[in-house]
C-alpha cells in the first residue's frame, strides 16, 4: 500500500514552493516561531504558576483528604473537629491518618527582624506526614517543644536560615511573637499562597497559636490500604460522616486549590489572553506570507490549471503548504520553549515544564493557524483565471 | 470523411463585456483541424485570435455556436468535462509560463504528472526523455531563472507535449525569441508534434514561420478570411 502511494506521488510543488524561497520561508517560519514561542511561555507561565500553588499538597503522604466545606483555598482555610478524622479511621480500608493544623504566622527574619507571612504546619512527629523516607528522623527532633522544621526552599526574605543552619549555627527567631529553634532542614518549595514553610509538632503550633481550639484540625490526612478503590472509599466517607467535613481523594484536594486560582483569580484569564495574542499574531503572519505566495504564482497557478490540474489539486498545495509550514515552525518553537523553560525554572523556582498535553495543544494551535490563514489565502485562488494567461 | 476532425467549429461567436460596452470578438467562425494537421493563425492583433485559442483550449465558455474537441461538445460543458479535456490538449504560452520554483526537469514531470497509471519513475524518465528531445539533456536541474528564452521555450514545448496531448495549441510561441531561434523552435515544435500525430493550432505574428503550416488561416476583425493554404 506504502509502495502503491509512493508511485503515485507527483513533483511535491508545496514543499518546492516554499523551500525555492529561502528567504520568505525563513520569515514565515520566524513569525510562526515567535508566536508558537509566546504560546507555550504565556500556556506554560500559567500551569506553572497553578502548579506552583499545591507545591505541598503534592508532597502530602494521603490517598485521601479531609477539609472544613468553609475552606477555600490554603490562605482560608477553616478548621473542623478533629473527631471526624478518627471516625474515618473506623473504614476497614483506611490504614492510618495524620491530622494537621494549617495556618499562617509571622515569621521574624533572625538577620534583620523584619517580619513577614509564613506557612506553619503543626502535626504529631510520629505521624507520617510527607512521603519523603528521610523525614522521620528529622519529624523526631520536633518532640522536643518549640523545635521547627525550616523549609530551605523558602524565598531569601525569610533570612538566611539554610546557610546559617548547616553552617552549624544554632538558628532561633520568633514565630508569632514566641521563640523557637530550627531544628532540621525540608525541602518543599515556595507557592502561590506561602512564601515559605516551616513544620511543627502540635504542640508548639497550639502554643504558637493560644486561639485555637484545641479539638480542630484544618487538614486530615487519611491513608489507605494500596488496593483499596479511593473514588469508593471517598463517596462511603463523604455519606457516613456528618456535613462538617468534606471528604476529596488527594487529587480532588489538589484540583480543590487550583481550581481556586483558577477560577477565583484574574491569573489563568491574563495568560490565556496573551496566548491568544500570539496566536492571532501568527495568524496574522502567516496569512501575509501564504497570500503574498499565491499572488505571486497566480499565473503559474493559471498555467496548471490550463494543463489540466484540478482546482482541489492546487488547493491542496496551499493546504500543504500550511501544514508544512507549521511543522516547520513547531520544531524549532517547541526547542526554544524548553530552554526558555529551564531558564525561567532557574531563575524564578516556578515550577514551568513542558507537559505533552501542552506540546500537543500549542502545535494544534500552530497546526489551526496556518490551516486557517491558508484557507483564507485558498479564496485568492479562485482569481486565477486560466483564460487569462494567454 | 472518414478520420474524425480532432476540432470542429461552426458558427461559433464570441461576446466581451456586458450591456452597452459588450463587445463581438468573434463574427460566426466556422473551421476544422484534422488529426496530424499543422494550422497557422494569423491577423493582425485585437482580432480575436486569442481568444478563439482560449475557446478552443476549453478555458473558456462557449456563448454561441458549436465548437467539439475530440467529439466533445464544449457548448454547456461542465467544468469538469472542460478539466478533463484540458489535459488531453497541450498548451505553449508567449510567456512559456514555466513554474519558476521548479528546474527544467520538474516542470516537465509537471506534464507527465497529469498521464494515469504510470509509476513515478516512469514519469520521471519521460519527462528525462522529453528533455533529450528539445535538446536540453543537460540543463535538466537548472530553475528556468537560470535559462535563455528559447531554452524555456524548448522546456515549455517538452511540458506540453509530455502529457501526450492529441492537439497542441500554441500562442505567438516565436515572439520573445529571436529569428534563428525561433525557427529552430517551430521546426522542433512541428517535428515532435508530428511524431505524436498531433494536430497544431499556432497563432503567429511570425511571417519568418508561415511556411510550417500544412494549412494558413487568416483572421480578421473576428472573421476568419477565405482559406489561402
Amino acid at each position: 500500500m506504502t509502495i502503491y502511494f509512493w508511485d503515485k506521488r507527483r513533483i511535491p510543488l508545496a514543499w518546492l514552493l516554499l523551500t525555492r524561497q529561502p528567504l520568505r520561508l525563513f520569515v514565515a517560519l520566524a513569525g510562526i516561531c515567535f508566536a508558537g514561542i509566546l504560546m507555550f511561555m504565556q500556556l506554560g507561565f500559567r500551569d506553572g504558576l497553578f502548579d506552583a500553588s499545591v507545591t505541598v499538597h503534592k508532597l502530602f503522604d494521603a490517598d485521601v483528604v479531609l477539609i472544613s466545606p468553609r475552606s477555600m483555598s490554603s490562605i482560608s482555610m477553616s478548621g473542623f473537629p478533629r473527631r471526624r478524622l478518627i471516625q474515618a479511621m473506623a473504614h476497614p480500608d483506611v490504614v492510618g491518618i495524620t491530622p494537621v493544623n494549617w495556618n499562617f504566622l509571622l515569621w521574624r527574619n533572625p538577620k534583620n527582624l523584619s517580619t513577614r507571612s509564613i506557612l506553619a504546619l503543626g502535626f504529631e512527629p510520629n505521624d507520617l506526614l510527607l512521603k519523603d523516607p528521610q523525614f522521620t528522623s528529622k519529624a523526631n527532633t520536633l518532640t522536643i517543644k518549640g523545635r521547627v522544621l525550616f523549609d530551605e526552599l523558602s524565598r531569601d526574605e525569610f533570612g538566611p536560615v539554610p546557610a546559617w543552619f548547616r553552617d552549624g549555627r544554632v538558628v532561633e527567631t520568633e514565630v508569632a511573637g514566641k521563640r523557637v529553634r530550627v531544628s532540621g532542614l525540608v525541602s518543599l518549595g515556595p507557592s502561590f499562597g506561602a512564601d515559605g514553610n516551616i513544620l511543627t509538632s502540635r504542640e508548639t503550633f497550639l502554643e504558637l497559636l493560644p486561639g485555637t481550639p484545641p479539638g480542630s484540625i484544618e487538614i486530615g490526612l487519611v491513608r489507605l490500604r494500596s488496593d483499596a478503590n479511593k473514588d469508593n472509599i471517598v463517596k462511603a466517607l463523604n455519606l457516613s460522616l456528618p456535613t462538617d467535613v468534606r471528604v476529596l481523594t488527594k487529587k480532588e484536594f489538589i484540583e480543590f486549590e487550583k481550581n481556586y486560582w483558577r477560577s477565583s483569580t484574574s491569573i489563568g484569564f491574563i495568560f490565556s489572553l496573551g496566548a491568544a495574542m500570539g496566536f492571532v499574531v501568527g495568524c496574522v503572519i502567516v496569512y501575509q506570507i501564504l497570500y503574498s505566495d499565491v499572488s505571486d504564482h497566480l499565473p503559474e497557478y493559471a498555467t496548471l490549471m490550463a494543463m489540466g490540474y484540478r482546482l482541489k489539486t492546487l488547493l491542496g498545495v496551499v493546504a500543504r503548504e500550511g501544514i508544512l509550514l507549521a511543522i516547520m515552525g513547531y520544531l524549532p518553537a517547541y526547542g526554544s520553549a524548553q530552554l526558555l523553560y529551564a531558564l525561567v525554572r532557574n531563575s524564578t523556582k516556578l515550577p514551568v515544564e513542558m507537559d505533552l498535553q501542552r506540546a500537543i495543544l500549542v502545535f494544534i494551535l500552530i497546526l489551526f493557524m496556518c490551516m486557517g490563514s491558508a484557507l483564507v489565502a485558498m479564496r485568492r485562488l479562485a482569481d486565477a483565471d486560466p483564460a487569462e494567461i494567454f | 470523411m472518414l478520420k474524425k476532425s480532432t476540432v470542429k467549429i461552426s458558427g461559433l461567436s464570441h461576446w466581451y463585456g456586458k450591456g452597452s460596452m459588450k463587445r463581438q470578438v468573434l463574427k460566426s467562425i466556422s473551421m476544422d483541424i484534422a488529426p496530424g494537421e499543422v494550422v497557422l493563425l494569423t491577423g493582425p492583433s485585437g482580432c480575436g485570435k486569442t481568444t478563439l485559442l482560449t475557446l478552443i483550449g476549453a478555458l473558456r465558455k462557449v456563448q454561441l455556436g458549436e465548437l467539439s474537441v475530440f467529439g466533445h461538445e464544449l457548448r454547456g460543458s461542465s467544468q469538469k468535462t472542460r478539466q478533463l479535456l484540458r489535459r488531453r490538449i497541450g498548451m505553449i504560452f508567449q510567456g512559456h509560463n514555466l513554474l519558476r520554483c521548479l528546474s527544467a526537469e520538474q516542470n516537465v514531470q509537471m506534464g507527465s504528472d497529469l498521464l494515469k497509471g504510470l509509476s513515478y519513475r516512469d514519469r520521471r524518465t519521460q519527462a528525462c526523455e522529453w528533455l533529450n528531445a528539445v535538446g536540453l539533456e543537460d540543463q535538466k536541474r537548472k530553475l528556468p531563472h537560470d535559462l535563455s528564452g528559447g531554452q524555456k521555450q524548448r522546456v515549455a514545448i517538452a511540458r506540453a507535449l509530455a502529457a501526450r496531448p492529441k492537439l497542441l495549441l500554441a500562442d505567438e510561441p516565436t515572439s520573445a525569441l529571436d529569428s534563428v531561434t525561433g525557427r529552430e523552435i517551430v521546426d522542433l515544435l512541428k517535428k515532435l508534434a508530428l511524431e505524436q500525430s498531433c494536430s497544431v493550432l499556432m497563432v503567429t505574428h511570425d511571417p519568418r514561420i508561415l511556411d510550417v503550416a500544412d494549412r494558413l488561416l487568416k483572421m480578421e476583425d473576428g472573421q476568419l478570411l477565405p482559406s489561402i493554404g
